[in-house]
């Protein structure tokens, strides 16, 4: 039988806030446990929330940026339920009525297609604590410190159809919300995590199957092998005559395998309820219009602009504005090359994200500045350099020799373009050559390419190859 | 709507409170007799009716993304059951 | 009759306050007076949880400076007590719970931090129904307070050590909360005056929560008068309560002299049928014939879903706290059963052994009008339920300018005599709960004694409309001495 795969994801982005979304404890990562909990993230008796004016802008930034609609009165709700990394015994969510509701986002596949994912929803929550599972003498250790940070739950439609797509999808995410400048994308440290609902169903049918939700994805690989695993244990499961159950299952990187978890599971009964320490949240058009206007320009708009602008390719421009900080490279290397729009495009895509890639370096801490990389482009196309001697300065610029006219003044890299110097040097070279030049007067063209060489060493490397190329083709044929 | 025993068991269970076996038939008997007090607000149709979540209609106030709060650990955990390294203990948590 | 043959104990804060001034009191001699008093009668009485003598006498040498150096205001120097459900940094705020029996809070409710910058000196904390959870403050885990003026009977809850201890004079003014009439109903049977303010008139910050939507904190004291000065001092915005409402607040106390010539008072019909006892009636009537001799306009009234308010709040209620109360897991602070083999087993036994049985109670009522399947029927109904509730208020109040009728149907019943049957007890405030549910203003002032029990007149008011409310109860005082009386025993 072929199976038709149906995944949805509800990402979960920390919102880059200060303070946390009900109290005025900060949201630094990696504090000493306990010590950014305060009485309110430890659910003390008698005290409240009160909401964090930056969580609610970001969400509205959020849901303008995906064309979704923006609640103008939007209701926190209880979810219910004992967990120890839970103080209250509840978590502020939004349950009937989210801040932002019915969005789109476009995600790229393989071959240039896209394909368009339209999102259900994003409701502001707070985070949960953390429980420590290293054992203290058969006990788990609770640190609150994340308790209470502000979350943005992204909920995708089923229409995701494969992990590539689910991947996809999410890269979109991740970049969107980096984008906006909301979450700061760690992975690694959970600013940006992923739960996945996965279900298989003959192809044509059009009931879903019984779906289960995995969680600890937290990283774009894990996301794509635990859900693999997930489509072909689900398959195999029924291709056996059993049937999936529905259930919670935890990804094991170390096995590459999914395994129900035990702790959570029972049938769970939230008793969502409105929670009245908080009033509904409601703002007017001219709020929504504000923070419209402090949208930065989002990827697609960017993309399309590059290439209009620079005359990059599809592909460049893609995938120069993957993530905004390549983007305002490039913009800022292009700049200061005066106009070496694709020169810069080549070198940033190439050279500069192979050393990167190579090294796990993150665009913003590399070791080359976009003024030093532009630097270098405009030597390249006043004619100081050639491309060959450029990779060499490029190599010296990574290893921090300073900006490319420094390497060229240093080491006498410059481009030898004066006639007087070219002249006498191909002078020579015939001169010493008589052989070759009957040859190639005799027809033997190809000849050329060894007066080049000739040429170029005499000059050690430094003559300009243009220049060259045309005063030996003049000078070879002049004495006919 | 009359409770059973096994309702009990389970609403005991979502709260997380234990309870005997013998308190149940007592337990049921009080819950029954609210449950059936409380349906008399079946009397009155209330279809069409906005549910009123608060006494007053005022909207939420937003508080500045202001860091206010700085580290009171100690404080906060002089008063807990069982602490170590900072951390809260508990019987091990089973993922 | 003149302040001079009063004595000190009996005294309004008004007239203390005057003798704080003019020196011829001091605060130490104050806070020595009712810590003797509370030394020696309350025993009898069970009022208090904790009493905090030395802190006591510390805050009263400093108050006592302040009034020297010329630095005080009208409320310095004067003695209060705290329902044990306000939190008080340093002292324990037990709720009257075993499961906050060993927890002392590390901040101070607004409520407390109000009081305290007025000036008052606080004596302690006063016993409760456990979590504010009760109607006869039998339920607390330090045992049942008692009515001075029987000590076979109840003192009405959940702020019954508050209204017993004001009432016996072992402190001049308590503070209290009021969820359902926690107030308003204790202050009716111990005789003396009680406000639950608008709700988001006074701050829930630091408040132990019940149920969020429907509590509110007020002042409890023997006069209409003190009240006001309380209320001043205790109302206003927070920004730590988000449900708290951004408004000025009104000098009270200067708001009292006004005449009640002209105007008119809403009686509802609904109050005065089955379940109020005819004596009780009997002296509502009595008050409200004084109303008209005062010039006032009584006005037949209907709040048609006025019968349904119980029922309604005996969801709202239970719900709220059983999600309010789901933060005593024995994790963080308060009570952890001894030696749970599991993390489920150590959550159920510390909450089973924590609570007691009315908190569970109304923990699984909450519990399972929130479930799957049911909210619809339960909570849902009920909110709506509240909100026609609300609507016959708003109403009514198009054509009276206040409500008036019994705190509670009958007076003080006999320690042990509703404790078995959960319904019973909740009827005791079928007059008080629709007013929590509007979320409206109300007052209890003492209207005279049947069979030596006192009878509490409620006077319901119109949103934020507590200056009318205390002026309209301050008017009666002029004219009457009920809130006069003490208890035989605690003379």
């Amino acid at each position: 039988m072929e199976w038709e795969v149906v995944i949805g994801l509800e990402l979960h982005a920390q919102l880059a806030t200060k303070s946390k979304i009900f109290s005025g404890a900060a949201t630094a990562f990696g504090a000493p446990p306990n010590t950014q909990a305060c009485a309110i993230d430890l659910g003390l008796p008698g005290v409240l929330p009160v909401l964090n004016g930056e969580a609610v802008r970001m969400a509205v930034k959020f849901g303008l940026a995906i064309q979704a609609t923006i609640a103008r009165r939007s209701v926190f709700a209880r979810k219910n339920y004992f967990y120890p990394d839970l103080p209250k015994g509840y978590q502020i969510s939004q349950y009937e009525l989210p801040i932002v509701s019915g969005g789109l986002v476009e995600i790229d596949l393989e071959e240039g297609e896209t394909k368009t994912i339209r999102i259900t929803r994003a409701h502001l929550e707070e985070d949960a604590g953390k429980s420590l599972h290293e054992d203290f003498h058969g006990f788990s250790g609770i640190d609150l410190n994340r308790a209470g940070t502000p979350l943005l739950e992204i909920v995708s439609e089923p229409e995701l159809r494969s992990a590539r797509e689910a991947v996809a999808y999410m890269k979109k995410m991740h970049s969107l919300v980096r984008y906006l400048e909301i979450c700061d994308g760690n992975m690694e440290e959970g600013s940006f995590r992923c739960d996945a609902n996965v279900s298989v169903r003959p192809r044509g049918n059009p009931t879903f199957g019984t779906r289960t939700e995995l969680k600890n994805l937290n990283s774009f690989r894990f996301v794509e092998r635990a859900i693999n695993y997930e489509i072909d244990r689900q398959i195999d499961t029924l291709e056996n005559d059993g049937h999936v159950v529905q259930e919670t299952r935890l990804y094991h990187p170390d096995t590459n395998e999914t395994r129900p978890m035990r702790g959570k599971e029972e049938a769970n009964d939230y008793r969502y309820f409105p929670d009245p320490d908080l009033l509904p949240l409601v703002f007017d058009d001219g709020y929504v219009a504000s923070v419209r206007r402090s949208l930065p320009e989002l990827p697609d708009a960017k993309k399309q602009r590059f290439r209009e602008q620079y005359g990059l390719s599809a592909y460049d421009a893609r995938i120069l504005t993957a993530t905004r900080e390549l983007a305002d490279f490039f913009e800022a290397t292009a700049a200061a090359a005066g106009g070496e729009a694709k020169r810069a495009a080549n070198w940033i895509i190439g050279d500069l994200t192979g050393i990167l890639n190579k090294s796990g370096t993150a665009i913003a801490a590399s070791p080359v500045s976009p003024k030093m990389l532009a630097g270098m482009i405009r030597r390249i196309a006043d004619g100081t350099i050639s491309g060959k001697i450029a990779k060499e300065i490029f190599e010296a610029m990574c290893h921090g020799k300073g900006d490319a006219d420094t390497i060229i003044e240093r080491q006498g890299l410059r481009q030898v373009s004066d006639s007087e110097t070219i002249e006498r040097i191909i002078g020579e070279v015939i001169a010493a050559h008589p052989e070759q030049v009957a040859g190639y007067r005799e027809g033997k063209h190809k000849l050329l390419g060894f007066f080049v060489g000739q040429v170029m060493q005499r000059s050690q490397g430094k003559a300009n190859p243009k220049q060259v190329n045309e005063r030996l083709k003049s000078r070879l044929n002049e004495s006919d | 709507m009359s409770l059973t025993k096994a309702d009990v068991i389970k609403i005991a269970h979502l709260a997380r409170l234990a309870i005997d076996e013998d308190d149940i038939p007592v337990s049921l008997r009080d819950l029954s007799n609210i449950l059936y007090f409380v349906e008399k607000m079946n009397a009155v149709d209330t279809t069409d009716i906005e549910p009123m979540a608060h006494p007053l209609a005022a909207t939420q106030r937003l508080r500045p993304d202001q860091v206010t709060e700085g580290n009171q650990r100690t404080r906060f955990q002089a008063v807990a059951p069982q602490v170590e390294d900072g951390l809260y203990l508990v019987p091990k948590v089973i993922e | 009759m003149t302040h001079n043959e009063i004595p000190l104990h009996k005294k309004s804060i008004a007239a203390l306050s005057a003798m704080l001034q003019q020196g011829t009191v001091t605060s130490v001699a104050l806070v020595e007076l009712f810590l003797e008093r509370i030394h020696q009668l309350d025993p009898q009485l069970n009022s208090f949880i904790t009493v905090i003598p030395e802190q006591a006498l510390q805050q009263a040498r400093a108050a006592d400076q302040r009034i020297a150096a010329g630095t005080s205001g009208p409320l310095t120097g004067i003695p209060l007590a705290h329902k044990d459900i306000f939190c008080t940094e340093g002292i324990r705020t037990s709720c009257a719970s075993r499961m906050l029996d060993n927890f002392i809070a590390p901040y101070d409710a607004t409520v407390v931090n109000r009081l305290h910058a007025a000036g008052m000196i606080v004596l302690g904390k006063t016993n409760m129904d456990e979590f504010a959870m009760g109607s006869s403050n039998e339920t607390s885990f330090y045992g049942p307070v008692r009515n001075p003026w029987d000590v076979t009977r109840v003192p009405g809850g959940s702020s019954g050590g508050s209204a017993a201890a004001v009432a016996a004079g072992l402190v001049p003014a308590a503070t209290g909360t009021d969820t359902g009439g926690s107030i308003r109903q204790p202050a009716a049977l111990c005789g003396i005056t009680g406000l639950k303010p608008t709700y988001g008139r006074v701050s829930r910050y630091g408040m132990v929560a019940f149920a969020s939507s429907l509590d509110q904190g007020g002042p409890l004291a023997r006069t209409a008068q003190d009240v006001a000065l309380l209320l001043g001092a205790m109302a206003g915005f927070d920004e730590r309560d988000s449900t708290s409402v951004d408004r000025p607040v009104e000098n009270y106390a200067q708001h009292l002299s006004g005449s009640v010539d002209g105007l008119t008072i809403g009686v509802v019909n609904e109050h005065f049928g089955e379940g109020l006892d005819s004596n009780v009636a009997a002296r509502i009537e009595s008050a409200l014939r004084e109303y008209e001799r005062l010039g006032a306009k009584i006005r037949r009234i209907s709040l048609p879903h006025s019968a349904l308010s119980v029922p309604a709040y005996y969801v709202v209620a239970p719900a709220e706290c059983s999600s309010n109360l789901a933060r005593y897991d024995g994790v963080r602070y308060g009570y952890r059963a001894e030696g749970p083999s599991s993390l489920e087993e150590m959550y159920k036994r510390s909450r089973a052994e924590g609570f007691g049985a009315e908190v569970k109670r109304r923990i699984m009522i909450g519990t399972y009008a929130l479930s799957a399947g049911y909210y619809d029927a339960y909570y849902l109904k009920a909110q709506k339920l509240r909100r026609l509730i609300g609507e016959d208020f708003n109403s009514a109040f198009a054509s009276v300018d206040v409500i008036m009728g019994p705190t509670s149907p009958t007076v003080s019943f006999k320690l042990g005599e509703k404790l078995a049957d959960p319904v019973t007890m909740y009827l005791s405030d079928i007059f008080t709960i629709a007013v929590n549910l509007a979320g409206l203003p109300a007052i209890s002032i003492p209207a005279g004694f049947v069979d030596g029990l006192p009878v509490g007149l409620q006077i319901i008011g119109n949103y934020f409309d507590e200056a009318r409310l205390l002026n309209v109860a301050h008017q009666y005082q002029q004219v009457t001495d009920w809130h006069e009386q003490a208890p035989p025993g605690f003379e």
